[in-house]
């Protein structure tokens, strides 16, 4: 029944979608893009004590900005609660939805959605405290664990336990803050969610040294952003502004030295700046700068990660597999050419 | 034999002093607090429970830390107590929202505006001032969304063409208030589908007065709480009376419309019909429409309100006794007479309590829009624990927030009470 109601939502969507123009000329039309984010997912996106909108989703928005009107800051924000949020993109709300959303298989197809590429490859970890002599995931038979209700992570860990012949306890949460207040206060022994959200708020607890965030990820969660189906042309945009952050990366362009290549012998790297002979992002609708305007919006994969989740962040996520190929993690972009 | 009486008292003996234990602060802690076994237990453990919360909360709170930097520094200076610091640093987004900093001053003249403006709804004394009260929803409107002056006041300048239209028909021509109605109602009609728009781009010509655009996107914190919570009081209050008497109505159809609709939304949660608002509505409206995603809210909360405010209205014309209405009608008076003279007067009064505890619980509703992405304090919260600075704040938010409301709608209360007082024509 539901899946049939949604099913006839997104009819009603694609029907009246069909009568816009490209996505891409009515951004342009409306001279600015509307990204649909996370109202509060730590490192992803929030709002500074400034008010500025900041994150990992935020700053890949700012540079699909950058590319098409050369200025990241042609982006206004969506806020959007998990519960809203592919309704949002369908309805038309907002032009692209980057906001740690997991790529499964079911969202890709039956909810009529097209993922523009994996930006952070997360999973699901568990956290638990020192004292507890916990060493690995394994030794969690009989564990009271602070789940938060409704999400995959739920149906993970009920998989996880018995694939592996364990049995817990859960304690039902109806959120990340909630889960960290019942496991500080001794309801659960351990507290399993995303575990970028882990080394968040481990950092922030009174000791962080009691805490351990166990080494094994329990499931797949590849988040990325993702767009309506229906306009191949703005998908393709999306995803290689995508592909040129990470491109940028590997081949060490960052938003300090993007303009001291111009002699390099790369002729990708002129092709991805637009410093070449051959306008090859015409076939999109974008301008021949439009990659150098990305990577200069926040600079490359690197350093995104690095402001948002990482040491600078103070998250202090490790790069881990979301590290470029080149460097034992699996992000891999296909060639630019 | 005579008596031989030994003493005879040429006074009264005046009145000693009530023992001890009846009177003073030992006579009011024995009725009130340990009048009986039973009373004497709660009393005691009353006092322990409260003693214990105190105990933790006030050396958490009055030692709270108010000026560093983020939780982290907090927890680092002292862990035990309350980081305040994240309200040094964020109060102004849990007042205002994500509303552009230099425009503050706009949300804080509506908040006063408001207070202004209820003044002559809330005591009779200043109804002289009333014509405020009308002018202030629109000037509330431009002050918080900004844009032309005109473009707002051209809505009142319509309408009231519109009112002397009808009444200079009624003095001058027509006898019939139906067909009047109906003629100012068109000429209200043309008034804004042909006239209002040129007339507001010459009046921005010759005098432009306009404040900076300001988005729905950017409204938040307590600003959307009241705009939400106080636009939704005032629009279902009249609305809630309509749907009261028309459930009462003799004509079937409209009897019919208003228990169909008082039914229909009372059976449905409040957060289904918001995420109708957000969710649904655009699935059904053109493409490119851009149906202001507070509006929708606005009018959501307001028909669902009004449904529970019917109701509790008709509670309080059941209270009226039948010869109530005979009277009315043996006066000769007619219905909206008699509704406006002798019902509703009386109805009103016995539903006081019922009313004002539908507004409360409306102005506390009004956090679910959390749930649908609007940033209403609660929604804030979890926006400013999303910043790894502040990752892991928990109970400060929520003591500040929980203050704030406690303190409108304890407002609210208390003017209750006082209108009751006022109100008591009886023993």
């Amino acid at each position: 029944m539901k899946k049939l109601f949604l099913g006839v939502l997104t009819a009603l969507a694609l029907a009246a979608s069909g009568t816009f123009a490209g996505t891409l000329d009515d951004v342009k039309a409306r001279g600015n893009l509307l990204c649909g984010v996370s109202t509060g997912a730590p490192g992803f996106a929030t709002v500074d004590d400034s008010g500025k909108d900041v994150g990992f989703d935020v700053d890949y928005c700012r540079a699909l900005a950058a590319a098409i009107f050369g200025d990241p800051m042609a982006v206004k924000f969506v806020g959007l609660t998990s519960a809203v949020r592919f309704t949002a993109l369908a309805a038309g709300e907002v032009d692209i939805l980057a906001r740690n959303t997991t790529w499964t298989y079911s969202r890709d197809t039956d909810l009529k959605q097209t993922f523009l590429g994996v930006n952070y490859y997360d999973g699901q970890g568990f956290m638990v405290k020192k004292e507890l002599g916990v060493k690995s995931t394994t030794e969690l038979d009989g564990a009271t664990v602070c789940i938060q209700v409704g999400t995959t992570t739920e149906l993970n860990l009920a998989d996880y336990f018995k694939e592996n012949g364990m049995s817990y306890e859960p304690v039902p949460t109806a959120d990340n803050a909630e889960s960290q207040q019942q496991y500080l206060a001794g309801a659960c022994d351990t507290y399993t969610t995303d575990a970028s959200a882990l080394h968040g708020t481990r950092v922030n607890l009174e000791n962080p040294d009691d805490h351990l965030v166990l080494p094994e990820i329990i499931s797949k969660e590849p988040l990325g952003p993702l767009v309506r189906h229906g306009d191949d042309n703005w998908a393709d945009i999306g995803r290689w502004v995508l592909n040129a952050l990470v491109i940028a990366e590997e081949k060490g362009i960052t938003k300090a030295n993007i303009d001291s290549w111009k002699d390099t012998k790369d002729a990708e790297i002129h092709r991805l700046l637009g410093t070449g002979d051959d306008d090859i992002l015409a076939m999109v609708g974008l301008p021949k700068n439009a990659m150098y305007n990305a990577i200069k919006a926040g600079g490359n994969y690197g350093e995104i990660f690095e402001n948002n989740l990482g040491a600078t962040s103070g998250i202090n996520i490790e790069r881990g597999v979301n590290a470029s190929w080149t460097k034992g993690g699996i992000l891999y972009s296909p060639p630019f050419r | 034999m005579m008596t031989k009486i030994a003493f005879v008292r040429k006074k009264e003996i005046p009145p000693s002093a009530p023992p001890i234990t009846e009177v003073g602060l030992i006579g009011w802690l024995r009725q009130n607090l340990f009048s009986s076994w039973l009373n004497s237990i709660l009393t005691v453990l009353s006092v322990y429970f409260i003693v214990v919360i105190l105990w933790d909360f006030i050396p958490w709170a009055y030692g709270g830390h108010w000026n560093t930097k983020s939780l982290r520094e907090c927890l680092d200076l002292d862990p035990d107590v309350a980081c305040f610091s994240v309200l040094t640093a964020r109060w102004k987004q849990l007042l205002f929202g994500l509303y552009p900093a230099e425009e503050y001053w706009r949300p804080t003249l509506t908040f006063m505006f408001l207070l202004l403006a209820i003044v002559p709804i809330l005591f009779p004394r200043f109804f002289r001032f009333f014509w405020f009260s009308i002018i202030y929803p629109g000037l509330a409107v431009w002050l918080l969304w900004g844009g032309s002056f005109w473009s707002i006041s051209i809505v009142y300048i319509g309408l009231t063409l519109g009112a002397l239209f009808f009444l200079s028909l009624i003095r001058r021509y027509l006898k019939n208030y139906m067909v009047a109605a109906i003629l100012a109602f068109l000429f209200t009609v043309v008034f804004f589908l042909f006239i209002s728009n040129p007339l507001v781009g010459l009046l921005n010509v010759i005098l432009p007065i306009s404040l900076p655009f300001v988005e729905s996107l950017k409204m938040g914190g307590f600003t959307l709480s009241l705009i939400v919570g106080v636009t939704g009081i005032v629009a279902s209050f009249p609305i809630g009376i309509l749907l009261a008497l028309g459930r009462q109505s003799n004509l079937p159809v409209i009897k019919m419309i208003c228990v169909g609709f008082i039914e229909f939304i009372r059976g449905v949660p409040l957060i289904t019909l918001l995420f109708v608002a957000s969710v649904l509505l655009n699935y059904f409206l053109p493409p490119g429409t851009n149906f202001d995603i507070v509006l929708r809210v606005v009018i959501m909360v307001t028909l669902f309100s009004a449904a529970y405010m019917a109701e509790v209205i008709r509670g309080g014309l059941a209270g009226l006794p039948l010869g109530q209405h005979e009277a009315s009608a043996s006066l000769g008076l007619t219905y909206w007479q008699s509704q406006r003279l002798i019902i509703m007067p009386q109805a009103l009064k016995i539903s006081i309590p019922g009313i004002v505890n539908t507004f409360i619980g409306l102005f506390k509703d009004t956090t679910l829009v959390s749930i649908i992405s609007l940033r209403d304090p609660v929604g804030l919260a979890s926006t400013i624990r999303a910043d790894q600075k502040w990752n892991g704040i928990y109970w400060e938010l929520y003591v500040a927030i929980g203050l704030m409301f406690f303190i409108f709608c304890w407002g609210m209360s208390q003017y209750s009470q006082y209108l009751e007082r006022k109100l008591k024509t009886d023993k």
